[in-house]
């Protein structure tokens, strides 16, 4: 068939299982937007309020279903928005594919008009790029991207495509099922080398000999889908289980033997358990600073076994005694057996006692608590409920005070910590799973961000309940301010518009203010019972702060409980 | 911080040149120098980077280049079991008086004259890393009007080649 390179796309990413797609249009891929409306039966195109938004949701649909996202922006201003959004997802490892227009393949490089070098500024930002300037190379390139995104550790991709390139006719022939599995295998066996079976059984050996064995799982465990070995590991072991955040939904907060978020705002039990362990394995986790704190007192009476899909992580942040390197089920399933179960770890007892010890803030009467608000959601909503944050107080809430019980049921941005993240991601989890209920939990100042998005849930009827925790100010920063720059609140009071009820009013949201406990619960019935996209305001103190804490350059066990 | 020496073959494509750089720029590790060029498969570039760090930094940056999708295969090598050679083009101040003390110190260098004019000369000198330096400093008391050098080309000894390496991956 002799298709244009705009008809290609289409035929690559209808074959790729594509069926919905975010973006906005503009002059260099308007060829492509023409063919996106000629085929709208077959992908459907979420027109979003700006392409920042449009990056996010399609890395929030890549998060709740596992597969990738894509995201189609034109060249310039429409691809510099992208940037944030693929950062974010590059930071959280997010299958992602990215689509930019540029100019014509004549005009590159002569500062031409809405002409940027996306591909040189994503750089470091993506798991590779293509910039393709020929047609001839278009289909090639777009598999290759698809297969990149999704193999090994996964991330975005970026394809610069120029408009002539879209308008260029060149044949087109489907790749066979045959052939992609081919390439993806090829792929995947780059990544991951084969496993041996001493390096098995030393690692086993390692952990049967450990008397306080931690288990601390990240995003790893969620993007390979060994929740179920993780959780098999963790019963056979005893073993307490620590979660980065990304690790949230890998392992089920009401287990037994969950200790919760780990690190800077950890719960004490896995704070303690880290410093006290004598074997840490680390699972699909990196070690970041927000877990490590002070990495030279971390840990630093364990042995660490370390289990990636990137041999790069190993020995990068914290070195470790031993590694495996490759996918976390295939070495999960080959290793569990291996391991000796036990009727009981050495110090189940003291784990126990530690979970014990929380602030007095999680427990403070007050009109409105973030706590009672995360349970409250959580009580209400059905248990395939999937929760979408921003970035700040509100999120480290969520991930303390929802039990999460399944992988991809918390969608967040951990590594990149982007503020404006949520309202997007939660969009594209919804778009994923119609008949789901999501509930994106935000700040007064991240959804302020990008607020505009709420014209996007509106037209698309998108039946979102957004909770925005407004203590009118950017929390995280002003809880920093007081702890240790003396009260000076800096450029962080926000005592400003707009009124949030009248602004989802405007956009054609139902939206409620709640001020105290049983509005709130009047206001999530309402929400829940009506389907529909809508806002529930909540006055929280301006001084409620997120407990414990490590101060930064701490060692993970110094944590602040009360303020 | 040691002096280190990385060999990698990489897709002969435009752009790798900057992923490479880039990476180790926004890494912040230190490139001493690099040298590219096509190899025996025109596809195919080697690109020798000489790199100052220690243990840990070099598994990291080796670790990285690998996660590169163009760069194939990374070697590190080791001085004792490579040969490695670079290239200085020297422009130095010869007047009559000094001219025969210059000739003499770069034929004890077995470099070469490649060029000549009334005050000075252009000397061409290869060599390992070390030699090309002392060969700098001898002239410098001369007056060195201007310097042109390459960066590291190393290949290991004996049959061992990373071409080789490549196929068996």
């Amino acid at each position: 068939m002799n298709y244009s390179g705009a008809r290609i796309l289409i035929e690559c990413l209808a074959e790729q299982g594509v069926d919905s797609v975010f973006g906005y249009p503009g002059g260099s891929v308007i060829a492509i937007y023409d063919e996106l409306h000629k085929h709208a039966d077959r992908i459907k195109h979420y027109l979003t309020a700006h392409e920042q938004g449009a990056a996010h949701a399609a890395d929030g649909y890549a998060r709740a279903t596992g597969k990738p996202g894509v995201v189609i922006a034109t060249s310039g201003p429409g691809a510099t928005n992208l940037v944030t959004g693929i950062a974010t997802a590059y930071m959280d490892s997010v299958p992602m594919v990215a689509i930019t227009g540029n100019v014509p393949v004549s005009l590159l490089g002569k500062d031409s008009f809405q002409e940027v070098d996306i591909a040189g500024i994503t750089m470091p930002i993506t798991k590779h790029s293509f910039i393709v300037k020929d047609v001839k190379d278009l289909a090639r390139c777009l598999r290759s991207a698809f297969a990149i995104a999704t193999t090994g550790r996964k991330g975005p991709v970026l394809v610069d495509i120029p408009k002539d390139v879209t308008m260029a006719l060149c044949s087109w022939e489907a790749q066979s099922e045959t052939e992609r599995a081919k390439a993806l295998a090829a792929l995947e066996a780059r990544w991951q080398p084969p496993l041996g079976a001493t390096e098995l059984a030393d690692a086993a050996a390692m952990i049967n000999a450990s008397k306080r064995p931690l288990l601390y799982a990240g995003g790893g465990i969620i993007s390979s889908g060994a929740a179920p070995e993780l959780k098999e590991l963790a019963e056979r072991l005893k073993a307490p289980v620590a979660l980065s955040l990304m690790g949230h939904g890998a392992f089920p907060a009401a287990h037994p033997l969950c200790t919760g978020l780990i690190g800077m705002h950890g719960a004490k039990a896995s704070n303690m358990a880290a410093s006290r362990a004598d074997l840490i394995i680390a699972l699909g986790t990196r070690f970041s600073d927000r877990v490590v704190g002070n990495v030279a007192s971390f840990a630093s009476a364990a042995g660490v076994l370390h289990i990636d899909i990137d041999p790069a992580e190993i020995n990068k942040n914290i070195r470790s005694g031993r590694a495996l390197k490759g996918n976390i089920k295939a070495i999960l399933q080959a290793l569990v057996p291996l391991v000796r179960a036990r009727d009981s770890s050495d110090w189940n007892g003291d784990i126990d006692a530690w979970k014990q010890i929380r602030p007095s803030s999680h427990h403070a009467d007050k009109a409105l608590h973030p706590r009672f608000i995360m349970e409250e959601i959580h009580a209400r909503v059905p248990s395939d409920a999937i929760i979408t944050t921003e970035v700040g107080q509100h999120q480290m809430w969520t991930a303390q005070f929802y039990p999460f019980s399944a992988p991809r049921s918390f969608i967040s941005s951990g590594g990149l910590g982007t503020m404006g993240f949520g309202t997007g991601a939660a969009m594209g989890a919804q778009v994923a799973y119609p008949a789901r209920q999501i509930v994106h939990i935000a700040g007064d100042g991240s959804f302020r961000m990008n607020c505009a998005e709420l014209a996007t849930i509106a037209h698309y009827d998108l039946p979102i309940l957004i909770v925005v925790m407004n203590n009118g100010t950017l929390g995280m920063v002003r809880q920093w301010q007081s702890m240790f720059f003396d009260g000076r609140h800096s450029a962080t009071t926000l005592n400003r518009p707009p009124d949030f009820v009248k602004l989802a009013d405007a956009f054609g949201l139902a939206a409620w203010r709640a001020t105290d406990a049983s509005s709130f619960k009047e206001a999530l019935a309402l929400a829940l019972e009506s389907r529909r996209p809508c806002l529930i305001e909540c006055a929280i103190d301006i001084d409620e702060s997120v407990l414990p804490m490590v101060p930064s350059g701490k060692a993970i066990e110094e944590q602040i409980l009360e303020p | 911080m040691e002096r280190y020496v990385l060999s990698a073959l990489v897709q002969n494509h435009a752009g790798v040149l900057s992923r490479v750089a880039g990476l180790f720029s926004r890494r912040g590790y230190n490139i001493e120098s690099l040298t590219v060029g096509e190899t025996a498969d025109p596809g195919l570039s080697r690109m020798t980077i000489a790199v100052s760090g220690d243990d840990a930094i070099l598994e990291q940056i080796q670790k990285q280049l690998e996660k590169l999708l163009e760069v194939l295969v990374v070697r590190r090598l080791c001085p004792e079991a490579s040969v490695s050679r670079e290239l200085a083009l020297i422009k130095v101040d010869a007047p009559s008086h000094s001219r025969a003390e210059v000739l003499q110190t770069a034929s004890i260098f077995r470099a070469r004259i490649i060029d000549v004019c009334a005050e000075c000369l252009t000397i061409e000198a290869t060599g390992d890393h070390q030699k090309i330096d002392s060969l700098i400093e001898l002239l410098r008391p001369y007056g060195i009007r201007e310097l042109a050098r390459t960066g590291v080309a190393s290949l290991e000894r004996g049959s061992v080649s990373i071409s080789l390496l490549l196929s068996l991956i």
